[in-house]
């Protein structure tokens, strides 16, 4: 089975994430980055499939040159190959056309299974995995909490917010997995040595014969505004047992009962 | 004036709020046209025409409710091709957001997800979406095709503007290919009774620091008339339901008062709760990162100081 993990680069959250002033788009350069945390739970699936029989996994990655190391971290994890699509023209491209550049690279690696994480952390729109499967046609099961692979099909549990769906579909599919369906290994010694060998290509749009204007983005950002700080607050012990008082003084005061 | 599809949000034929709020934000851009997929356009009629409603497209395909998105987006694609409407807006949830995707890849037009407010710029609509863990605000707009948003609860205060809106029953193919995720199996969950946690305007959630009992957070929470939420350390050790996690991965919320019992305040935590407009935090670790966003802390005790504020409001409410 050949299965593909999308996996994106995005800033460190806990690093000072930020816009671009020129172009009011993410600072991808400017700013520390990694492998999606999401990405990781996709990365494991894929990992555990190969482990219970017969598959080749490969990295996708769409974005900037230091995305590779997005790539690479896969290929730690124990993924077998990566592949890095890399133009200028991407700078700015929404999920739109993310999703066009990432179908058109699938299509070329011929993947049985495609798995994605349920949101990037950055964007966290949650919609290249449908997008992916509108354009490419095949059947999408998508924030799965549990997932059993085998040979021919694909089952999920889907938690959602008023119940707990089982579906399934039938390879080759499109997936998409929660911060629910496993906990991701960290890359081993082994694993790392090992990377170093690990085949990664590079692609342009031209090697997935896409024009610059397909990926210009649909929409724009007008303006972007920092959240103003917030005003430090009131804060009481409880030392003396009028913590609940107080509070509940608070609550009443701010028309809160 | 051109026409705007909201697409209804419902179960079983009952309006959620969020619709009202779709249809106030649709009468900003155009002329409302809602898209009912279902059973019990009947029973919703009167909710739709209550909020602008001018018309109201009734689709009843079976298909449409045993497959995953993929046919609600094709039929949506062929009411578009006759309606021809400049936005579509959709709830921001996840099936919400799934649909959204589909149509803009169909009808080749920009979308924008998670919107926090849209308006009006002449007939092209603005949205504003909170990003970055609510640390910036971003304003944007659709350059291509028809403006497909999805929209987050509380995004508009629902204005009521009575219509008698006809219901037009629209007949729609679903293709083989649609049909190719199936729903299986499905396990309602059970009502608790209390408010829709992203709807709600009160949140009590805990955490970790409730070591494993949320009564006293429930009893706090139902003194208020709130909804319970949790952080992701509760729901990974299995105290309480994914479904009520508060975060990046769980719901994004923003009550007018969320309150966090028992949580430090990550910053995946923080990104789904500090929009809210008053935050209160208890804990018994005074350096918690939580207390940089409150505007009300009480360091100390949650098994303490929520049963005595219980007991409190009850005594106040009474
Ligand atoms: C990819 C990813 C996604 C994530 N998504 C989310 C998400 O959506 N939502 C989320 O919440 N987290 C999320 N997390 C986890 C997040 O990083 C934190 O681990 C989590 O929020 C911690 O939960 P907590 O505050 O309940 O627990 P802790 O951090 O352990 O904090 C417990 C707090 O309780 C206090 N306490 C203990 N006992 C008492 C007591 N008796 N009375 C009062 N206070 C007490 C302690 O002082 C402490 O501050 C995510 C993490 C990752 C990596
Ligand atoms: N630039 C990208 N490169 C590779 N995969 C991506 C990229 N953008 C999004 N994805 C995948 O799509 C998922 C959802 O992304 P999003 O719709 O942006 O929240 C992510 O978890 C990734 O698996």
């Amino acid at each position: 089975m050949k299965i593909v993990v999308c996996a994106k680069f995005v800033p460190d959250a806990t690093a000072d994430r930020r816009f671009r002033s020129e172009d009011n788009t993410v600072d991808r350069a400017g700013v520390d980055g990694l492998l999606s945390e999401l990405d990781e739970y996709a990365v494991e699936t894929a990992l555990t499939v190969k482990e219970a029989g017969d598959a080749e996994v490969t990295i996708l990655t769409v974005g900037p040159e230091q995305a590779a190391d997005a790539v690479k971290k896969g290929l730690q994890m124990g993924a077998d190959a990566g592949v890095h699509v890399l133009d200028d023209a991407i700078h700015g491209s929404d999920a739109v056309a993310t999703s066009l550049v990432l179908s058109k690279a699938l299509a070329k690696l011929e993947a049985d299974l495609v798995i994605f994480g349920m949101a990037s952390t950055d964007g966290g729109m949650g919609v290249v995995p449908a997008m992916v499967s509108e354009r490419l046609g095949l059947p999408a099961v998508t924030l799965g909490s549990e997932v059993t692979v085998d040979g021919t099909s694909v089952k999920i549990r889907r938690d959602g917010d008023t119940a707990s769906d089982t579906v399934e579909g039938t390879l080759p599919l499109v997936l998409s997995v929660s911060d629910q369906a496993n906990e991701p290994r960290y890359p081993s010694f082994k694993g790392i040595m090992a990377a170093k060998k690990k085949p990664v290509q590079t692609w342009s749009l031209a090697d997935l014969e896409i024009t610059p204007e397909q990926v210009s983005s649909w929409t724009e950002v007008v303006e972007v505004t920092a959240r103003p700080a917030r005003t430090a607050g009131t804060i009481v012990t409880d030392e003396d047992g009028s913590g609940a008082g107080q509070l509940v003084e608070f609550l009443s005061t701010n028309k809160f009962l | 004036m051109s026409n705007v599809l909201v697409l209804v949000d419902h179960t079983a034929g009952v309006v959620r709020k969020t619709t009202a709020e779709l249809l106030t934000i649709a009468r900003r851009l155009g002329e409302p046209v809602a898209v009912f997929i279902g059973d019990g356009v009947q029973d919703a009629l009167p909710a739709l025409g209550q909020y602008g409603a001018t018309k109201v497209i009734a689709l009843t395909n079976p298909e449409l409710s045993q497959y995953l998105v993929a046919p609600k987006a094709e039929a949506l694609q062929q009411v578009a091709a006759k309606i021809e409407p400049s936005a579509i807006l959709i709830s921001s949830n996840a099936e919400g957001k799934e649909i959204a995707a589909r149509l803009a890849v169909k009808l080749e037009s920009g979308l924008i997800t998670d919107a926090v407010d849209v308006q009006a710029d002449g007939s092209s609509p603005v949205t504003t979406q909170s990003v970055f863990a609510g640390n910036f605000t971003v304003k944007s707009k659709i350059t291509k095709g028809i403006a497909i948003i999805t929209v987050k609860p509380n995004a508009a205060t629902p204005e009521a503007a009575e219509t008698s809106p006809e219901v037009e029953e629209f007949d729609v193919t679903i293709s083989d290919a649609a049909k190719t995720a199936r729903i299986t199996d499905s396990k309602p969950r059970a009502a608790t009774g209390r408010p829709e946690l992203t709807e709600a305007a009160i949140i009590v959630s805990g955490g970790r620091g409730t070591g494993g009992d949320f009564a006293p957070v429930e009893a706090f929470a139902d003194s208020l008339g709130a909804a319970v939420g949790a952080s992701r350390a509760a729901v990974d050790s299995g105290w309480y339901p994914h479904a009520y996690q508060v975060g990046q991965t769980g719901k994004t919320v923003s009550p007018q008062l969320y309150v966090a019992a028992g949580i430090s305040g990550a910053i995946q935590h923080r990104a789904g709760m500090q929009t809210s407009k008053t935050i209160v935090a208890i804990n018994k670790d005074n350096e918690a990162p939580i207390f940089e966003l409150v505007d009300f802390g009480v360091v100390g005790d949650l098994h303490k100081v929520l049963p005595a504020a219980t007991e409190e409001v009850t005594k106040r409410k009474s």
